[in-house]
């Protein structure tokens, strides 16, 4: 029941990064496309700690959360660029 | 017990993965920039909570170990989902409106995202005391 469970949300999690790929490509503002990143840093979050499930493995915890802090950095990071021309000011 | 836990670890994943599924859909469905913010910063992180809390369950009832890192990294989302929704809604205001098109701020100022570096001089003198001399 797990495994089939997990199947289901690994392939919601694939299709919803596809999605968001698809809103990087064609967004019609920056401000899209730095939602449809931050979006897409975040379903990777979910895949990597649905991945760990399957496999029942631990070590997987640390890469999502340095996935998660990278993420958040560089959504920051690329909205202080858009509004102040300069990161560290 | 076995099955109980085995249906509640599935039964949060099901749930998750519809939540996420649905948050990446309402960002390429709604049509105002603004709607599309709410889709992915909600849904989406209610959708990793949903998959870092059936991994805690998981761990704890089938692997016979207890992990917390998952709660370390519901928080951290939790913390700075709202952070980054401010910043996409700042980096809108400052593209796409304009000091007219904007609500009222109150008095006869105008929102911060819209200053110019004079208004940031202006309000910096306005915060400091005169100097005593």
């Amino acid at each position: 029941m797990i495994a089939s469970a997990a199947t289901f949300a690994f392939a919601c999690f694939a299709l919803a990064l596809l999605m968001n790929l698809w809103k990087v490509v064609t967004a019609p503002d920056v401000a899209d496309r730095i939602l449809a990143l931050d979006t897409m840093f975040i379903n990777a979050i979910a895949l990597m700690v649905l991945y760990g499930l399957a496999l029942g493995s631990e070590i997987f915890f640390e890469a999502a959360m340095i996935i998660a802090m990278l993420g958040f950095v560089s959504t920051v990071a690329y909205a202080r660029f858009i509004l102040r021309g300069n990161i560290i000011e | 017990m076995e099955t109980l836990l085995e249906f509640l670890v599935a039964a949060l994943l099901v749930m998750a993965g519809i939540f996420g599924f649905v948050g990446s859909y309402g960002l390429i469905k709604l049509n105002d920039q603004m709607s599309r913010l709410h889709a992915p910063t909600k849904a989406t992180t209610l959708g990793v909570g949903g998959v870092l809390l059936a991994s805690m369950l998981h761990a704890a009832a089938f692997e016979k170990y207890v992990s917390y890192h998952e709660l370390m990294i519901t928080l951290f989302l939790f913390l700075t989902a709202p952070v980054t929704a401010n910043f996409i809604a700042k980096v809108h205001i400052h593209r796409q409106e304009t000091r007219a098109s904007m609500p009222e701020a109150g008095g006869d100022d105008h929102w911060a995202t819209h200053d110019t570096p004079e208004d940031e001089e202006r309000r910096q003198t306005a915060h400091t005391p005169p100097a005593e001399d």
